[in-house]
């Protein structure tokens, strides 16, 4: 049985259809990253995903419960953090987790018990007691994380969890994902942080203008634009643009006084550059090699937005 | 459906209500000032007779409670982005719905009830029938934190918005409730609006709880408020479900 399982989810506004046809699969255990531009239709399929907001077709499973049909049961499979939604600034940040926890059918004892350790967890024990209100952006998304997992969740979903914070706060963040999947939660996040997807996640689906463009793990992703490959090469001495042509050399460009070599096989025109600056009598300044980043892969499939 | 998890979310979100919103500024000033201001202001330098025209304010101060902390919740809720987290908790939307409304009626009651025992004790008010009293409090705080949960309904993150649209709807339906001139004393077109009025049924039933004066019998008032209840619920589900598929 699988986590989250999405089939077909459409949903339009008015005249604009903001997800087409989406279908996502995630087995249990895994970190599962959901990447798109600004408005592609990630966090309108996330809400459909946790139960918020009504499909206009297609079904969504959490580990075998039909959100839709049964939602108490499947939400209380979830823990969620919604991009638009905080929590209570009238309550402190322990009332905001107790009251989280009520929802869950915690009973009292492990309620206070739970609190005190996510709390610690999350380095605000000191001040457990003081109201929302008087917190700063990072340590309310910290408070948002502790509510969304104070039943240890089998399935977390995040929406945008790190935006805008600070760096410490961010460090605790990805740190509790990463325990809490370690504990055996699957999460399912999404974040514009590409770094942040390639470092954290198993799986990736890029949506791009409401579909899904590409699955798969961030190093087969990259992969998938391997021609992208290049080696930064300067010499001494200017050079002519016919010097590259040669077997594995897909094109070359001057940047700056630095000439960039794509090819599909570095390996081949690294020994090609150095061969011929001997035989050219030239002063190689520098050379580097660059694999393809997920940042590109992720550029290539939404291009054009 | 696990009715364990419903019942447990609309205990939840009562008890969130009313931890968060009894105090908020617009439910005191709304739900306890204004009812009071509006009795000193027609009764006090008046020569009225209090013990006929007691029902009637019981029936106010009821109204306005139940019907102030509903109006406030849904809109405060979308204003400081809390409603979204709301939503994705165990919870679906007839316990967000049950669980304002039951903020409001115990709201209503709490307050109406201190009032009710405070002017008792010092205007020897009479009690007819204390089961009909009770009645009145049960279907009249229902139905108005019913209908303070609709006008909570429309898409905005203002609250004052609904507040505005609150008082719009609430300060007519005072005056044409039989509050300020009992019903016998109405005809014509004037008793026709009175009648379509569901205040008017439950200043009726305190009528007949507190004077047994009342214009209708008592199962025609209390039929009324039940429907009121029926129609008030209904319409607040269908708007706000209409909102969850538009994604407000």
């Amino acid at each position: 049985m699988d986590a989250v399982e999405a089939r077909n989810l459409c949903k339009s506004f008015g005249p604009v259809t903001a997800v087409d046809d989406v279908s996502i699969t995630i087995p249990k255990g895994g970190i599962f990253g959901f990447l798109g531009p600004n408005g592609a239709g990630k966090t309108t399929t996330i809400r459909m995903i946790t139960g918020v907001l009504i499909p206009d077709a297609g079904s969504v499973r959490i580990l075998g419960t039909d959100v839709h049909a049964e939602p108490l049961t499947a939400k209380l499979k979830m823990g969620v953090i919604p991009e638009n939604g905080t929590v209570y600034s009238d309550l402190t940040a322990e009332q905001n987790i107790l009251l989280a926890a009520k929802f869950y059918g915690m009973d009292k004892d492990n309620r206070v018990q739970r609190a005190g350790e996510i709390l610690d967890r999350l380095g605000l024990t000191e001040r457990r007691n003081d109201y929302v209100r008087t917190f700063s952006k990072g340590m309310r998304q910290r408070i948002s994380v502790a509510c969304a997992i104070v039943h240890s969740p089998q399935v977390l979903i995040l929406d945008e969890p790190t935006t805008g914070l600070d760096v410490y706060s961010r460090r605790l963040v990805i740190d509790t994902i990463r325990h809490m999947n370690r504990e055996g939660s699957t999460v399912l996040l999404t974040t514009h942080n590409i770094e942040e997807a390639n470092t954290l996640c198993s799986m990736i689906s890029v949506i791009n203008r409401g579909r899904i463009v590409a699955t798969g793990s961030p190093e087969n992703l990259k992969k998938t634009f391997d021609t992208s490959r290049y080696i930064e090469i300067s010499f001494g001495q200017p050079v002519e643009p016919g010097l590259f042509s040669a077997p594995g050399i897909i094109r070359a460009e001057l940047w700056g006084d630095k000439w960039r070599i794509y090819t599909d096989d570095p390996d081949q025109a690294v020994k090609y550059l150095a061969s011929i600056s001997e035989r050219e009598h030239l002063t190689i300044i520098s050379i580097a090699t660059s694999t393809p980043t997920l940042e590109e892969a992720f550029v290539r499939l939404t291009a054009g937005v | 459906m696990d009715w364990k998890t419903f019942f447990r979310s609309i205990l939840v979100i009562t008890e969130k209500n009313m931890r968060i919103y009894y105090f908020k500024g617009p439910v005191v000033v709304f739900g306890l000032l204004f009812p009071l201001i509006m009795f000193l202001t027609f009764f006090i330098g008046r020569d009225l007779d209090l013990i006929l025209f007691f029902p009637g304010f019981l029936g106010m101060m009821l109204f306005f409670t139940a019907s102030s902390v509903g109006p406030l919740i849904t809109p405060w809720e979308k204003r400081e982005k809390t409603y979204e987290r709301l939503v994705s908790l165990p919870v679906i939307l007839e316990s967000i719905i049950i669980g304002d409304l039951l903020a409001g009626a115990i709201f209503g009651i709490a307050i109406t009830t201190i009032v009710f025992i405070a002017c008792a004790w010092f205007l020897s008010i009479p009690l007819a029938h204390a089961g009909l009293l009770l009645l009145a409090f049960v279907l009249g705080s229902v139905a108005f934190a019913a209908l303070g949960t609709l006008l909570a309904s429309p898409t905005t993150d203002n609250p004052s918005n609904i507040m505005m649209l609150s008082s719009l709807i609430r300060l007519p339906l005072m005056f044409i409730s039989g509050i300020f001139i009992p019903l016998p004393r109405l005809n014509g077109s004037y008793f026709l609006l009175t009648s379509l009025s569901p205040l008017t049924y439950l200043v009726d039933l305190f009528h007949a709880a507190l004077n047994d004066d009342a214009f209708y019998p008592p199962w025609v008032d209390a039929l009324v408020l039940v429907a009121a209840i029926v129609v008030f619920i209904g319409c607040a589900k269908v708007i706000q479900k209409r909102n969850l598929v538009k994604g407000i």
